[in-house]
């Protein structure tokens, strides 16, 4: 899963560099202020158990082996912050020091397996292990399934990566400049290997270690359990670079009118007689002339459904720019009320628990 | 590189295939910082050009988009191998690059569209022009990455490595993060090849598939369990000789004629490679 460069475009590894930041930026901050001088020496100490777990041939059904990330077992023991720092810190010097991922794609290879994977791992594990004791066998599922749907999760978003690369970035020939498989022989290809042998390697290692740690070393499971004082949660101050990300990113939404072209497979039934834009879609499209007519299905279906502002262009604004930051506003505003609702709903019946994440 | 690391585990035992892994990252480390005392071009050259500069070599090399562009910055980072003496130790790696991303890329040439070159005999499969350029651009730009990516590690030494990260205003504790990593990264592969030796030598038959997969989980829990031990004593220790949380190194670079004249040289070729490397 480690993509090594030349894999993903300029443009994506720059995009991820960006997503993983914020992330960086908080882990560290948090971490800082529940470890304070043990910093250094902890963190120090877990990426080169992460990079050193790597190693570890795990055997498998069947007579083949592979090897597990260690996701599962590090957010369980860290918690999911020190975590993405401390296999973040073993993947640069993977990639510096051995050549196992890219330089360039870094970022990628940190979003995916750092942070996706700690904070899927953390998810599954805390919803599934519940309230249960420290000891219980509940924990133990929950450590191997977490770790299962990490790896996989993590390997899914490498596909995707490696998916996009052939839409938006290819030469005017349209030969792929990256990698060269399109989504749906990415991802597929991805998955296979992980929702088989990568999976259960780190599936066993999860599950196997949380269950060596319930009979010697408990100490250890601390981190994730409820009662914890160590909390994900933190208010406006931890999440503040989320958010002013958010606005910024908000803000840059009308630079999608400096694009030029047109956005593949977006097209509207009116777009099919509009020349200029049936020439756009061929150029989009290897030269492939779009169909004469309308397809009948998309005709059909184009017209159950009219969006308030098509287009991103509110009728009663003048300025596409404003329209496009309104929109943005608008989005972003929906996304988070159907969340709190979304939280309400599931905590409605449940005790009131002290959020908790670790480290 | 990426995708699950598999082999077949019928013939190979999986402790002798965790060993010679153990072995293999341990021995190539022992190289890299030996090649790094030799006598030649790039060991000579202050770590922070070096590091700059191949940085700023292998994000032209990604950017770049006609496959001429991208082999002249390999044919340059070739070039600094021979002057280095590290070419032996490169070899391996293009090798290994040529045939993981060779077997990716080999589908592509008959699954992109585009204009046929010729049939595969037998198959008839149809081999594309943007297949064989999309597989040649890949193959190019991986060699030439991780040519000069390795050509950095292994020509420096790791801590003067370290170092020249500050250049880049990389927080100094995170240095100290990598340089400790990188340090206990040794520690922690010793001990772990000393549990499967020793279980190697107390070993007697074969273990059934269970058994193997109980060991190499006690392995990584015993292994986890040492490395937190061994923060607290790290801990410890560093809180008897003084540390408070605040850290420092050491930065005694110095720059010299030649450091100035191979800047010049990477900052001229990757201008360059941005220039003609634009479609």
């Amino acid at each position: 899963m480690h993509i090594p460069d030349g894999y993903l475009s300029p443009t994506t590894c720059a995009t991820l560099y960006a997503a993983s930041t914020p992330f960086w930026y908080t882990a560290l901050k948090r971490v800082r202020e529940k470890l304070s001088t043990r910093l250094v020496p902890l963190l120090s100490v877990c990426a080169a158990f992460s990079f050193v777990i790597m190693m570890f041939n795990v055997p498998l059904p069947g007579g083949t082996t592979g090897h597990a990330v260690g996701m599962g077992v590090t957010t369980i023991v860290l918690g999911p912050w020190a975590s993405m720092l401390a296999i973040s810190v073993a993947l640069l010097i993977q990639a510096i020091f051995f050549g196992d991922g890219g330089i360039t794609t870094f970022g990628a290879n940190c979003f995916n397996m750092a942070i996706v994977g700690s904070l899927v791992s953390y998810f599954v594990y805390t919803t599934v292990s519940g309230r249960s004791g420290i000891t219980s066998p509940r924990r133990v599922f929950a450590a191997a399934l977490a770790g299962y749907i990490a790896i996989n999760v993590a390997a899914l978003c490498a596909g995707i990566e490696f998916g996009i690369q052939p839409i938006f970035f290819h030469d005017a020939t349209g030969s792929p400049l990256y990698a060269p498989y399109s989504l749906g022989i990415a991802v597929p290809a991805m998955m296979l290997g992980h929702l088989t042998f990568a999976g259960l390697a780190e599936c066993i290692i999860s599950g196997g270690v949380i269950a060596w740690l319930q009979h010697s070393n408990v100490a250890l499971l601390k981190a994730t359990m409820p009662t914890d004082d160590l909390a994900l949660g933190g208010g406006w101050r931890l999440t503040r670079p989320f958010w002013i990300g958010l606005a910024a990113l908000m803000i840059a939404t009308p630079l999608g009118l400096l694009a030029a072209g047109t956005a593949w497979g977006e097209w509207g039934p009116d777009d099919f007689e509009k020349p200029e834009v049936r020439q756009e879609m061929a150029a989009a499209s290897n030269q492939i002339a779009p169909p004469e007519k309308v397809p009948s299905g998309m005709e059909r279906l184009a017209s159950t459904w009219t969006a308030p502002f098509p287009d991103y262009a509110p009728s009663f604004l003048k300025s596409a720019s404003l329209g496009y930051i309104l929109s943005a506003m608008m989005g972003i505003g929906l996304v988070i009320v159907v969340g709190l609702f979304g939280e309400r709903v599931i905590r409605l019946g449940k005790p009131e628990v002290k959020p908790n994440m670790a480290s | 590189m990426f995708g699950p690391k598999c082999s077949t585990g019928r013939r190979r035992d999986f402790v002798e295939g965790t060993l010679r892994r153990l072995a293999g990252t341990m021995e190539y480390a022992t190289r890299a910082d030996d090649s790094a005392e030799h006598a030649g071009l790039l060991q000579q050259i202050d770590p922070r050009v070096k590091l700059g500069g191949f940085l700023l070599l292998i994000v032209a090399a990604v950017t770049a988009q006609r496959v001429g562009v991208i082999a002249g910055i390999f044919l340059a980072g070739l070039l600094l191998a021979l002057l280095s003496g590290v070419v032996r130790t490169l070899t391996k790696l293009w090798i290994g690059i040529l045939v993981f991303t060779g077997a990716i890329v080999l589908p592509a040439l008959f699954t992109t569209p585009g204009l046929t070159l010729w049939h595969l005999p037998w198959v008839g499969w149809a081999v594309t022009a943007p297949g064989l350029h999309s597989a040649m651009m890949l193959i190019v730009r991986s060699e030439t990455s991780a040519t000069l990516a390795t050509l950095m590690v292994l020509t420096s030494r790791w801590v003067h490595l370290l170092k020249a990260l500050r250049v880049f205003r990389m927080p100094v504790v995170f240095v100290v993060i990598l340089g400790m990593t990188h340090r206990y990264i040794f520690l922690l592969l010793q001990i772990a090849q000393d549990f499967f030796d020793a279980h190697r030598a107390r070993r007697v038959g074969r273990l059934n598939p269970a058994q193997r997969r109980h060991m190499a989980v006690s392995s990584a829990a015993v292994l986890l369990n040492k490395s937190m031990q061994l923060s607290s004593e790290v801990y410890d220790a560093m809180q008897a000789r003084g540390f408070r949380g605040t850290v420092y190194t050491l930065d005694e670079f110095r720059m010299k004629g030649r450091d100035w004249g191979m800047l010049a040289a990477f900052v001229s070729l990757a201008a360059a490679a941005f220039w003609m490397g634009k479609q």
